[in-house]
């Protein structure tokens, strides 16, 4: 049960190989995913035909690497497109939303919280309809009303950046201020009283202790972006992201090319996963 | 460690100690923490380990739990071996550092926490719980929640939740530390009769001798994993056998001196700074010519007037520190040495100002002399 | 501090996140529900009325895809519940400095690669011609190529796979807090493991099993990947009715009902869990 209580050996081997056969669940589906793409074969499967880096640099078909498959290099640079706008936009809305809970109360604070807690709880699925019913229904009122054309409010990156940005200023939101709280406040006052203003009290002081926070939670929302899926796929219009167009290709068949953009986005996510644990971290 | 051997089988009324531990020894890689400790506890006694954080107390005391196994040697409960005793199994209860109160339950459930263990009925748990509650003095918070109690409460909770299930021994892991201080004072007065009241055999590691000395019928000072001396509060004191614990226990004045005479028990020294002292000291083992360390208890050296004799000296107030009944001098005699002297309690000397001429005196037997270490 | 300067700052913080919870979080579901309770009965004609929800009720396939989805998903919760606690225990418990950051490490890895690359990983391993029904082969245990997606067992295995790390992650935390000397108190006591597990470390780690519960949960309601792909095009998951309506169909009110049932249910069993363990959502969630 702890370690400095005694506990019978073989109970404790079970466990231990308990752990073990978890840790293997884990890995499995990564590892195959990983391993298939270097198969030699037009299938990611069994039998292995010989090793070969023909999915990632082949141009010849049916051997048409990542590199040379033109829908996925533009759907990563679209994905990557949306997730900048997501990052900067969630970092920016939960850094103020940070300073609003923790520095000021006011009347409806406690309801406020809550409401901002809500995305967590609502179903991606479901924020992405309504968004997309709602941003229709503006539409076609704005259309009638002038007879243009509003382009924006209909499904494309505009209503996939705000349907990503609806539920990840939470996560940024919560990050940050658990930051912020544990800043002291009378560093801010000491600045004040060695005669800096008030912003620039706070751009000195404040902003570089918030700093690992910021970024973090910058890093976060871009991982977060780059994997949504079901928000997106309700809102998304001609221009598809990096996930969409996998999975439409993944119900056309599946091909190796699959595994090495999937190989390629898990090393991109340990990393900026890793980096972002690392930045968190610094906090103590 | 088995005095009893010869009475076994032929007298009913054998008596082993509550608690026997024989040469019990930890290891923690190369690190030894607990070093060939040996000592008993008779039944219904207070017994101490008193030493600085990182003695090896701690680890002493888990291992008497069952928490840590020993590397080597034995530990006894009234006379059965613990050894592979798992800590759920041995009749011994602990009051954790921090209390370890269950902040899940109310109080009610924590004291009737190790009764439920035992499969005891409802009803019986009910009565016995509220009794324990009356005897800490706390009737009526069996309903509480823990955060709903005041520190002292608390301690007394955690008492009564271990003394419902009568333990043979219940250790204490320096329960006191986090009070602060008017409440500590309270609660060593309380312990002890606490202790005497329920006639419990109580094992308390504490770092704080004070607490140490009020409560406790012996004391054992714990240095470097080993037991540097086993006394009353009052020998430990007055008559510490090595120079660690005259210098833990209590407060005093340490002069390095050299050994430049030796008497039968009387030895003449000279300290560093070239003062004579005189000191009767027997069965010390000191030969002319070697180094030493003089302990001298503030309260052991007196201010006067008298201007020869021995160990009499002429010196300067250096400095004066007022604490109430504590209050002390300092004072530089001529070779240079500080001695620290406790200010009588009767309010003469009360004039003293830095700077004024006094003269100190001490009787030869009040000193302790130990070989310096490192010699 | 009422100063000018202060209150115009307060409303500068204010504006963003009224701006953000307004527009895209509140005008949407409400939007939403009254889409869900819009009858066409011409070419952008309208009435009000509850005709989308009666054709719910009155569509056998519509709620039984409702209760399969909630079943299932209490199922893996439930599952997933079972599974992740003792590795938390172990992260939380049994190990210490390096080996618990690596074990966290190890367990959060998986889970910033996006959910397809996951599901995908899973169709590699299960279907007919994959890695686990070759090694069947190979060892003898079967006889020819053995099927193992699409069907209940797969979506499952996916769900939990998907979900686990809410589970652990909120559970390593609270289970963390707990201090190891109530649980050495607990044995001193005269505890058992067992007794211990009920009485001290499952009442403890009461706030991390409501806060991984509700979060699996929803994210198993909300699921689409995973019952899809690993499931088949027979599923029945109601998310994917959902999109059938608004995509394939182009049924915006039908499936604006179906989408305010789906957010009923949830918010439901979000609400339950939190009153049956006496939890409140901004300490729950809060947390994250």
């Amino acid at each position: 049960m702890i370690t400095t209580v005694p506990q019978p050996t073989f109970a404790k081997w079970c466990y231990r190989a308990y752990v073990a056969a978890f840790f293997v669940y884990l890995a499995l589906p990564l590892t195959v995913v990983c391993v298939f793409a270097f198969n030699n074969s037009v299938f990611p499967s069994l039998p292995w035909e010989g090793f070969t880096l023909a999915w990632f640099f082949g141009n010849e078909a049916p051997f048409i690497g990542v590199f040379h498959e033109r829908a996925i290099i533009r759907s990563i640079g679209t994905s990557a497109f949306v997730a900048m706008w997501v990052s900067g936009l969630a970092v920016a809305v939960g850094t103020c939303n940070a300073f609003l809970f923790v520095r000021h109360s006011f009347r409806g604070k406690a309801l406020l919280y809550m409401l901002m807690l809500l995305p967590l709880i609502i179903p991606g699925v479901i924020l992405g309809i309504s968004i997309l019913v709602f941003s229709s229904s503006v539409a076609n009122t704005l259309e009638d009303a002038t007879g243009l054309w509003f382009d924006g409010l209909r499904p494309g990156l505009i209503l996939v950046i705000l349907g990503q940005f609806s539920f990840i200023t939470t996560f940024a939101t919560l990050v940050i201020s658990a930051r912020l709280q544990k800043f002291d406040p009378s560093l801010e006052e000491a600045a004040l009283n060695l005669g800096a203003s008030k912003l620039g009290a706070i751009r000195q002081i404040t902003l570089p202790f918030l700093l690992p926070a910021i970024v973090a939670s910058a890093v976060v929302s871009v991982l977060m972006s780059f994997e949504n899926f079901n928000t997106t796929l309700m809102l998304v219009g001609s221009d598809s992201p990096l996930t969409i167009t996998m999975f439409d290709k993944l119900k056309q068949g599946s091909t190796p090319v699959l595994n090495a953009v999937s190989l390629l986005l898990i090393m991109v996510s340990a990393v900026l996963g890793i980096m972002s644990l690392l930045f968190q971290s610094r906090k103590r | 460690m088995m005095p009893f051997f010869t009475l076994r089988g032929c007298n009913l009324s054998v008596s082993y100690p509550d608690l026997a531990c024989s040469d019990l020894t930890k290891d923690f890689d190369a690190f030894r923490a607990v070093d060939r400790v040996s000592f008993e506890v008779p039944q219904g006694s207070f017994f101490s380990i008193l030493g600085p954080s990182g003695c090896g107390k701690t680890t002493l005391l888990r291992m008497i739990a069952g928490f840590q196994s020993p590397t080597s040697g034995d530990l006894r409960i009234k006379g059965k071996s613990m050894i592979g005793v798992p800590p759920n199994k041995r009749p011994v209860s602990m009051v954790f550092q921090h209390l370890a109160l269950f902040p899940t339950m109310n109080i009610g459930d924590n004291v009737g926490f190790g009764l439920r263990q035992r499969g005891v009925a409802k009803s019986e748990i009910k009565t016995r719980v509220a009794k324990v509650l009356e005897r800490v003095g706390l009737p009526d918070v069996s309903q509480r929640r823990i955060d709903q109690i005041s520190g002292g409460q608390k301690q007394r909770v955690a008492i009564a939740r271990c003394m419902v299930l009568e333990p043979d021994v219940l250790l204490l892991d320096e329960p006191l530390g986090a009070l602060d201080l008017k409440l500590r004072e309270h609660m060593k007065v309380e312990l002890k009769s606490l202790q005497s009241a329920f006639n419990t055999t109580f094992v308390y590691i504490t770092h704080d001798q004070s607490e140490a000395l009020v409560m406790s019928d012996n004391i054992a000072v714990m240095n470097k994993g080993r037991f540097e001396q086993i006394g009353t509060p009052h020998d430990v004191y007055h008559a510490p056998s090595t120079a660690f614990v005259a210098g833990f226990v209590g407060d005093a004045n340490v002069i390095n001196a050299k050994v430049s005479a030796v008497n039968g028990a009387m030895l003449t020294l000279t300290s560093n700074a070239g003062t004579e002292m005189k000191i009767d000291a027997p069965a010390n083992g000191l030969s002319v010519g070697q180094c030493a360390q003089v302990f001298l208890r503030p309260e052991a050296i007196e201010l006067g007037t008298a201007t020869d004799g021995v160990n009499v000296s002429r010196g300067e107030v250096a400095s004066v520190l007022f604490n109430g009944a504590n209050s002390s001098v300092t004072v530089k005699d001529q070779s240079g040495d500080l001695l620290k002297v406790a200010l009588p309690q009767t309010g003469s000397f009360a004039n003293l100002r830095t700077g004024d001429s006094v003269f100190t005196r001490w009787d030869p037997k009040q000193a302790r002399c130990y070989p310096a270490s490192g010699t | 501090m009422t100063s000018d300067t202060s209150r115009l700052g307060f409303y500068l913080l204010l504006a963003p996140i009224l701006l953000w919870l307004v527009v895209l979080i509140i005008l949407p579901h409400v939007g939403l529900f009254i889409v869900s309770i819009s009858e066409k009965i011409g070419p952008r004609e309208y009435e009000t009325g509850f005709a989308n929800y009666a054709a719910f009720f009155n569509e056998p396939l519509y709620w039984r895809t409702f209760a399969r989805t909630a079943i299932m998903s209490i199922l893996a919760t439930a599952l997933t519940l079972i599974l992740g606690f003792p590795i938390a225990y172990y992260i939380a418990k049994l190990t210490r400095g390096r080996t618990k950051t690596t074990l966290f490490l190890m367990c959060m890895i998986p889970f910033w690669v996006s959910e397809l690359v996951r599901t995908f990983g899973w169709m590699i391993l299960l279907r007919e011609t994959g890695v686990i029904s070759n090694a069947l082969q190979y060892l003898g245990l079967v006889n020819g190529p053995v099927e193992m997606l699409y069907n209940d067992a797969a979506i499952m295995v996916g769900l939990v796979y998907t979900s686990i790390l809410f589970m652990v992650v909120p559970l390593v935390t609270t289970l963390d807090s707990l201090d190891d000397s109530l649980i050495e108190a607990g044995y001193d006591l005269g505890g058992t493991s067992t007794s211990i597990m009920r009485e001290i470390v499952i009442p403890h780690a009461m706030p991390g099993i409501v806060s991984g519960c509700i979060v699996v949960f929803m994210l198993s309601l909300g699921n689409y990947l995973t019952p899809i792909l690993l499931g088949g095009k027979d599923s029945l998951w109601f998310t994917g009715m959902i999109y059938t309506q608004f995509i394939t169909r182009f049924n915006w009110e039908l499936g604006s009902a179906f989408g305010f049932l789906l957010l009923a249910l949830s918010s439901l069993v979000v609400f339950a869990g939190l009153k049956l363990s006496r939890q409140s959502l901004t300490e729950t969630m809060g947390r994250a």
